[in-house]
């Protein structure tokens, strides 16, 4: 289960969008159309390098009514523990890589009387592709969109010629800020929030949200984590019998997958809690990256998400 | 299909529902041993053996026409047994899209789908319709799209929309269902619609079924076999006519019992849908009557031994109270006791 069919695509265009930013446009080497999605979903993009293998959550910015390609974002990152390297310094236009079905942990609620987009930076990337599917409804909605400057805005300008009376734009070089308070104490009765960038933002809408009084279920957040580098530690498979050391550039289940053991996953971001496994012993600590399990199931050691989550030990037994 | 069509069944009234040789050996025998009870019995919906019902993702089989005809019947007399709440518009597409996709490359004689941008042409031989619409436009199509698919398809239809981390039956076309209501359970979460089953609840099955679920994934589909027993052969065994199927319980006797007894096996698959993110859920219903089950005879002592030691709770869920000590009378005379062999296959 773990492993899903991946489809081969070919990069068919690649922009360099602000200094830090690229998009690819990856097409079916088979031809014909890439399978139908809903705003907000994510792929998995399987990249094989010399060394290893990087398998990185993007999600979808392309329209979900154009399906000769997908368009994904990338954004480098500078302690990169070699996907967004690779994608930005290996995949050029005619490089082949392989993608999983589209996933959509961030869906829009069709009961909504009202959404509300909250953009920062790179996040603003599944708003772009929801934005077609919005486009098709009668439900109102408004983005606002918040960047360091607008050379660092991916797609500023895009999205002020394509809602220029539902958006807002914020940059931080202008002195301008999303008022978070101020955005969700107006908000109608039925209204739903959503907020994908950097994880400060984020923790600062659910925290004003809570404050307010928003129920949880109104309160929608994406925020994939890349792995967390760390120490190299031991692992030990119990069910599979077999021994796994982690890299202190892999992540867990990187180095799973590398023993060959097929270990289930779905976001590869901490999200979802698909890949969460048994802790049977561990001779240290361990550091949890998730934010799936609770914190009750975090402090009980129980469980780990290999996905995101390692450990500062010499040895970890995982029921796998 | 590599097989004919039957024309003339009538799942009412006077009945007349005859399996073929062929269709008694693919039929899709729900007990792995001879014992059951409830588990998450669920597994990849991936294609079996040539000939099985799970050969193509979405089985037509030998009373295509007649079950869709039936279909109609019970539409004409209760059009709320096909209802669809408005924002599962795209969930209808996309399950349009499943029937469609899958029929035209399982069956390329029978069915065919072009396309071109949105414009779509499709052609059932079997029922003689012949459609051009635009995909996404429901004015293009006579009726709405998930009724219009799901006259053309065997089983029943159910489509969940997924939100709050649960999942919310919303629209479905209901005809055949072993007693239970589209109407009654339209709105309902995962565990509400499931708050009849007995047993399940306190095994915690419906939590990781529906923790599965939500996690389902494009282009996986997956399958699980329910079962229970019908008098006649009538599919629409729903709670709105109870008066007409009800009393047909206690019309069984040691003479009658194998031609009027079936036993009813749902095929039921799960799908995630690509632009609504919702679920689909088909429950493809299949009966053999005990004459036709004992024509196999591993089946006979398998079916005799799981209803003869069955929990009390679930006979009396399934309604089988009143004829299960016939039916496991009759079933006794071919078990001789001697081992079945595991799985399901007729041996």
């Amino acid at each position: 289960m773990s492993h899903a069919d991946t489809i081969p695509v070919r990069v068919v265009a690649v922009e360099q969008v602000t200094p830090q930013i690229k998009r690819f446009t990856l097409a079916p080497i088979a031809g014909g159309q890439l399978p139908a999605f809903s705003g907000g979903s994510h792929i998995i993009v399987v990249m094989r390098g010399a060394q290893r293998v990087f398998r990185n959550p993007y999600s979808l910015m392309s329209s979900p009514n154009e399906l000769d390609s997908y368009q994904v974002s990338v954004l480098r990152v500078e302690a990169s523990r070699g996907g967004s390297q690779f994608m930005h310094e290996q995949v050029r236009v005619g490089s082949e890589l392989e993608i999983a079905h589209p996933v959509n942990l961030f869906a829009l609620e069709k009961l909504a009387r009202k959404h509300l987009l909250l953009a920062g930076g790179i996040g603003i990337t599944p708003f772009m592709a929801q934005l077609h599917d919005l486009r098709l409804t009668d439900v109102p909605y408004e983005l606002h969109y918040a960047t360091r400057s607008p050379e660092h805005g991916a797609y500023c300008e895009l999205i002020s010629q394509a809602e220029p009376r539902r958006s807002r734009l914020y940059h931080d070089s202008a002195g301008k800020f999303m008022d978070i308070e101020g955005l969700l104490s107006q908000q109608l009765l039925g209204t739903h929030v959503y907020v994908c960038g950097p994880a400060g933002m984020i923790t600062r809408v659910l925290d004003t949200a809570r404050a307010l009084g928003w129920p949880d279920s109104h309160v929608h957040y994406e925020k994939f984590s890349a792995p967390p580098t760390g120490d190299a530690f031991d692992v030990y498979l119990a069910k599979s019998a077999v021994a796994v050391h982690v890299l202190p550039d892999q992540s867990l289940l990187e180095a799973i997958e590398a023993a060959g053991v097929d270990a289930p996953y779905l976001c590869r971001g901490g999200v979802c809690g698909f890949c969460r496994a048994e802790v049977v012993a561990v001779d240290g600590e361990l550091v949890h990256n998730d934010h799936f399990l609770s914190a009750e199931e975090k402090a009980s050691g129980k469980f780990i998400m290999p996905c995101v989550s390692r450990a500062r030990c010499s040895k970890l037994v995982l029921n796998l | 299909m590599n097989v004919a069509l039957k024309q003339g069944e009538i799942f009412r009234g006077a009945f007349g529902f005859r399996n073929s040789a062929q269709a008694i050996r693919r039929f899709p025998m729900p007990f792995p041993e001879d014992r059951y009870m409830y588990s998450v019995n669920i597994e990849p919906h991936v294609a079996g053996p040539r000939g099985s019902v799970t050969e193509f993702p979405i089985d037509v089989d030998e009373h295509y026409v007649n079950e869709c005809q039936e279909r109609d019947l019970v539409l004409a007399e209760d059009p709320l047994r096909y209802q669809a709440l408005p924002h599962m518009m795209s969930a209808q597409w996309d399950t349009l899209e499943l029937g469609m996709d899958s029929l035209a490359r399982a069956y390329p004689h029978s069915f065919s789908l072009s396309k071109h941008g949105r414009a779509w042409h499709w052609i059932n031989r079997p029922l003689g319709l012949d459609q051009h619409f635009s995909f996404g436009d429901p004015a293009s199509l006579p009726r709405p799209p998930l009724e219009y698919i799901t006259r053309q398809l065997q089983g029943d239809w159910v489509v969940m929309d997924q939100r709050d981390n649960d999942l919310w039956v919303e629209a479905g076309m209901v005809t055949g269902p072993a007693d239970w209501s589209m109407d009654f359970d339209l709105g309902m979460s995962f565990k509400e619609w499931h708050g009849p089953v007995p047993l399940g609840h306190e095994m915690g099955v419906f939590d990781r079924a529906l923790k599965f679920l939500l996690n389902l994934r494009l282009n996986e589909p997956v399958r699980r076999l329910n079962w229970t027993m019908t008098v006649n052969p009538r599919l629409d065994t729903s709670p709105h006519n109870y008066d007409r199927w009800g009393p047909e319980r206690t019309s069984v006797t040691a003479q009658n019992v194998a031609d009027i007894l079936h036993l009813r096996v749902e095929l039921q698959g799960l799908w995630r849908l690509p632009r609504s993110n919702g679920v689909v859920f088909l429950v493809r219903t299949y009966m053999l009557s005990l004459r036709d089950l004992v024509t196999i005879p591993k089946w006979a002592r398998r079916v005799h031994r799981v209803l003869r030691d069955l929990h009390p709770a679930l006979v009396d869920y399934k309604g089988l109270t009143r004829h299960r000590p016939i039916a496991v009378a009759y079933l006794s005379q071919f078990d001789d006791g001697t081992a079945t062999t595991p799985g399901t296959a007729p041996e």
